[in-house]
């Protein structure tokens, strides 16, 4: 096999792209279920949220934004677990979005991770849409998920609380939350 | 509360004529890491792979959603010996480009490493898109990540990204 070595890699190495900035990072406290990022500055265009979850029982993943539950958000996400066909499923007017756990429940054994945009979340006229990436493998059973989530709601997202329907996130749970600047 | 600029490349690559390369002594000063590599190959129907630190034991596996322009499906595989980024059903690598992104979360930590990878193959007329999450089961650091490709590589262009968190 002939290779060709990239070598000398440090931390340090090239230009920053400095329109994509830390706001904030959380962890797992094994004893809650929910962590909130607060007091989100306005100073961005787009948010961007990274997670690896680890639940202390089988569970769900739901997001939601400024506390705000009733019927205030929808949901449709393309999911595939490996070996059923895929499916297209879709919940309206519900007091959460799901990130993850559509065919099943997530991993207590191995990390879901997720990568979820929240597209213009300062505007003050318009709804806020997101997409997520998400999933978990777990070496012979799994779940990703493609989803899109609307939260009906033309206030600025000031908060944003990730939380499980039951269980909590152990301590090696991380969750880090970006902001992206535009021009 | 912001702490700045988090996303920055580390190493870029442009191999030709070669069937793999390295990325190495990757730091842990990161959260998450992000390989971007826009692969292009001189041979029909080349397979675009991944290992990570030289493991070559079968601790990877994955699950997928694709759809071909028919079709959509969802595969996986288990106990593997690689990722797997042109498709669990591979959609070979040919001169037309391919674009992978593998983020790979908490790649320091001490935990099993799981990535989401993004495959976008279009071949006007054919092509694949893909979505997948993977598992290597290794509680190591990612020190290195080497790309394997079944073709002789051909003007492909990979760079590997570093994200931070505050």
């Amino acid at each position: 096999m002939i290779g060709a070595l990239v070598a000398g890699i440090t931390g340090s190495g090239g230009a920053s792209l400095s329109s994509y900035e830390s706001i904030a990072t959380a962890t797992g406290t094994g004893s809650s279920g929910t962590i909130t990022f607060s007091s989100i500055p306005s100073t961005f265009k787009h948010l961007q949220i990274r997670g690896m979850v680890t639940p202390s029982i089988a569970s769900y993943l739901n997001l939601t934004i400024n506390g705000v539950g009733g019927t205030s958000y929808s949901t449709h996400a393309l999911v595939g677990n490996g070996a059923n066909p895929v499916q297209a499923t879709g919940v309206t007017s519900g007091s959460v979005t799901y990130l993850l756990g559509f065919f099943s429940t997530l991993s207590t054994t191995q990390p879901n991770v997720f990568i979820t945009d929240i597209l213009d979340y300062t505007s003050t006229t318009k709804n806020k849409t997101l997409r997520t990436f998400s999933g978990y493998d777990a070496n012979g059973s799994g779940e990703i998920v493609v989803g899109s989530s609307l939260f009906l709601s033309t206030n600025a997202v000031s908060s944003i609380s990730i939380g499980l329907d039951s269980g909590n996130f152990t301590t090696a749970a991380r969750f880090a939350l970006y902001g992206i600047k535009e021009a | 509360m912001p702490a700045g600029a988090t996303y920055e490349p580390i190493a870029t690559t442009s191999p030709n004529g070669v069937n793999s390369y390295s990325f190495t002594s990757i730091s842990g000063s990161y959260t998450d890491l992000r390989l971007v590599i826009q692969a292009v190959t001189s041979t029909g129907g080349s397979g675009v792979t991944v290992q990570f630190n030289s493991d070559t034991g079968t601790n990877y596996s994955q699950t997928d959603l694709h759809g071909n322009g028919t079709t959509a499906a969802s595969n996986r595989t288990s106990s593997d010996d690689r990722w797997y980024l042109s498709g669990v059903t591979a959609e070979g690598v040919t001169s037309t480009p391919a674009l992978f992104i593998v983020d790979i979360m908490s790649y320091s930590g001490s935990t099993n490493k799981t990535g989401l990878i993004t495959a976008s193959q279009d071949k006007n007329g054919s092509g694949k898109v893909s979505r997948r999450v993977a598992l290597w089961r290794n509680t190591s650091a990612i020190t290195s990540i080497t790309v394997f490709t079944t073709g002789t590589v051909t003007g492909t262009t990979a760079t590997l990204y570093g994200i931070k968190a505050a």
